[in-house]
């Protein structure tokens, strides 16, 4: 199992339209990615790529979530999905 | 028409409705599919699968279909800009949301709570549960469930082959048929694609005839069998006398044609309202927003005669914060300086329930707990209001009047008026929409210094006729004599009140009736001071009203008071306006 931590860097948090980017990037991968708040535990942890779940997690500006997936390649594939919550994609 | 004998022998070639917006024009028909019925449940003689059909064969058909969705609302979301494309993609995500889907595949398995269940119904029931948990989680979350209902509407149509619901894309402009449209369907329609409405049900009152008036779309309302005539075919309608005539011949293609150049020479109004004596009539506009509000000024609005102050509050759980109050009225203080503002305080409740403030469980909501009388069960949201009305005011220049809806005695008018001095208000007022205010206005306006009518809800509680109900549209006209006969008592009581006291107590009309020109002139004669209406019928209102003197109008206005029905008054109005025939109103 890998697991990575990452801090909410868009203003809004995670809704809108920095949760569609990421949603739409979790689901293009081959593996199950979850997402959870910090703190929470394990079995508790949601699908990534569910809009829905996103929305529903309340990730405001400054917090910190954990990302979890297993299996061939998860380490650079929650690379790359850390490094998309952790752009600000407001400040366009 | 050849010989008489009609080739599409099936349709009737002329439909007759309520004519609620005028206007002629021709143009192809697009109809509104209908709204998405609900799959059946398995049981009472419903297969849980279609023959030959496996939980895996429906699973399939649900991930096709939710990629098809998914697809379409993309592409949609491609053609829209700003705000509404953000809304699209990510509603586009929603249709393949692997929480919606997931759910909805395992409710296929016949170890699934209830057996199992075709592709249809457990998307169906998938979204109902989906959308309760957002609903649960309130604010935000909350709002997002209407989005996943409509995502779920959208698969369960893409399953049965049907097309999407809501209004229709084309890209040429079309005339939109529709049994009636809901509040949402006013937010995606596009004026610029379409030329006219035309629906089966509804009446003057609905949610149609109000979008149409706003939008300046010619619209006919109550037309039964108009949601039957096929897409494409070439319709004429005349939004002012209500009909609908299929395959228009070259007559009726030259007056739609003549009514287009009319229309834009009618289209501005300069900005001060006089009758043919030089008889001065303050033309105002009924605003929502700041936007509607610069809208209004740019179209010569003298000012606003009713701010709905529901804008600030509708889609909310809870309470605006006074300063978000402060903030929205001034924007619409702030596009009339130095102009008169009638503020019109919350009128939640009946068609306008606002969780925080009213009782969705109400047996008869038109009759219950709304407008001023929310403040009897939830005390302190008026105060507030009005607090933070007095505040825009102060940092603005406009003139400011307040008045409260569903003021029914002189009790009340003396309560709401006392909270507006507390809250430093000048000029309180009252909205005339009970019968029973109309009735003892002289009471009501010795405690309140203005009345204006709201003619929508004074018609439907007059007649006792519900204004969104299709088959009462012709009892729910503000030509009935009985409503006719409450704007004058209306205005009598006012010149009673206004000897007794010394005052002056204008009478005003903000309903849809001051946006008929030929009712304006009506108004003017009874005694009505100033009317309000939508932006969009300020310049044809303006034209007519310039047409005639006051005492012209007085007799133009006995004449509809004596006439023993609705359609008598109408006709004998209209035959006393030459200039609405000229200008094809």
């Amino acid at each position: 199992m890998s697991e990575r931590t990452a801090t909410i860097a868009s203003s809004v948090g995670l809704h809108a339209r920095p949760a569609a980017i990421f949603a739409e990037a979790a689901g293009e991968l081959d593996l199950e990615v979850t997402i959870a708040m910090e703190g929470e535990p394990a079995d508790e942890a949601m699908d990534a790529a569910s809009i829905l779940t996103l929305m529903s997690l309340g990730a405001a500006h400054g917090d910190r979530v954990v990302l979890r997936a297993e299996g061939a390649g998860a380490d650079e594939a929650l690379d790359r999905l850390v490094q998309i919550l952790e752009t600000d994609h407001d400040a366009a | 028409m050849n010989n008489g004998v009609s080739t599409a022998a099936t349709l009737p070639v002329q439909f007759s409705g309520v004519g609620v917006a005028s206007g002629r024009v021709v143009g192809p028909v697009r109809q509104m599919p209908k709204p998405v019925q609900e799959p059946a449940a398995p049981g009472h003689g419903v297969a849980p699968l279609p023959a030959g059909a496996t939980a895996e064969s429906e699973g399939l058909r649900i991930k096709d279909a939710a990629k098809s969705v998914k697809a379409e609302l993309r592409a949609r979301a491609e053609t829209a800009s700003g705000e509404g494309r953000e809304v699209l993609e990510a509603t586009a995500l929603m249709a393949a949301d692997p929480m919606l889907i997931k759910s909805a595949i395992k409710l296929l398995s016949a170890e699934a709570d209830g057996g199992a269940r075709t592709a249809e119904r457990a998307v169906w029931e998938a979204g109902a549960a989906v959308a309760a948990k957002l609903t649960a989680l309130g604010g935000y979350m909350a709002e997002r469930a209407t989005d996943v209902l409509d995502v779920r509407a959208r698969i369960v149509c893409e399953l049965r082959g049907l097309p999407a619901p809501g209004i229709p894309s084309a890209d040429a402009p079309f005339i939109l048929a529709a049994e009636d449209l809901a509040p949402a369907d006013t937010a995606t329609l596009d004026p610029a694609k379409v030329l006219a409405l035309v629906t089966s049900s509804g009446g003057p009152q609905s949610h149609t005839a109000i979008l149409a008036r706003a939008l300046g779309l010619p619209a006919v309302v109550a037309a039964p069998g108009v949601d039957e005539i096929a897409d494409g075919t070439e319709i004429y309608v005349d939004g002012a006398a209500g009909t609908i005539t299929v395959e228009p011949g070259d007559e009726l293609r030259a007056a739609a044609e003549a009514w287009s150049v009319q229309a834009s020479a009618l289209a501005a109004f300069n900005g001060s309202n006089t009758l043919a004596d030089g008889f001065v009539l303050p033309l105002l506009a009924n605003v929502g927003t700041g936007a509607d509000a610069v809208k209004a000024a740019a179209a010569g609005a003298e000012g606003v005669g009713l701010l709905r102050t529901e804008f600030c509050f509708l889609d909310r759980s809870e309470e605006p914060t006074v300063a978000e109050q402060i903030e929205a009225y001034g924007a619409v203080f702030a596009a009339f300086p130095g102009k008169k503002v009638v503020v019109r305080t919350l009128d939640a409740g009946a068609d306008k329930p606002l969780p925080f403030l009213t009782n969705a469980d109400e047996p008869n909501p038109a009759l219950g707990v709304r407008g001023y009388r929310t403040d009897l069960t939830s005390p302190g949201v008026l105060a507030r209001q009005l607090e933070a009305i007095a505040a825009a005011e102060a940092a603005h220049s406009a003139e400011v009047w307040v008045m409260a809806p569903m003021i029914s005695t002189a009790e009340e008018a003396a309560t709401f008026a006392s909270m507006c001095t507390a809250a430093g208000l000048k000029t309180p007022g009252v909205m005339v929409e009970v019968p029973s205010a109309a009735l003892t206005s002289a009471h009501i306006l010795r405690e309140a210094s203005f009345a204006s009518l709201g003619t929508n809800d004074l018609t439907q509680y007059a007649m006792a006729a519900d204004r969104q109900l299709g088959p009462l549209a012709t009892l729910n006209d503000p030509w009935q004599p009985a409503v006719l006969a409450l704007v004058k008592l209306t205005a009598d009581g006012a010149s009673l009140a206004s000897a007794a006291t010394g005052l002056p107590k204008p009478v005003g009309v903000c309903g849809e009736a001051a946006a008929d020109p030929a009712l304006a002139v009506v108004l003017a004669g009874l005694g009505v001071a100033s009317l309000s209406m939508s932006a969009r019928a300020l310049a044809a209102v303006a034209a007519v009203l310039a047409t005639v003197t006051l005492a012209q109008a007085q007799e133009l206005a006995a004449v509809a008071l004596a006439a023993p029905s609705a359609a008598v008054a109408r006709a004998a109005v209209r035959d006393g306006l030459p200039i609405l025939a000229e200008l094809g109103l």
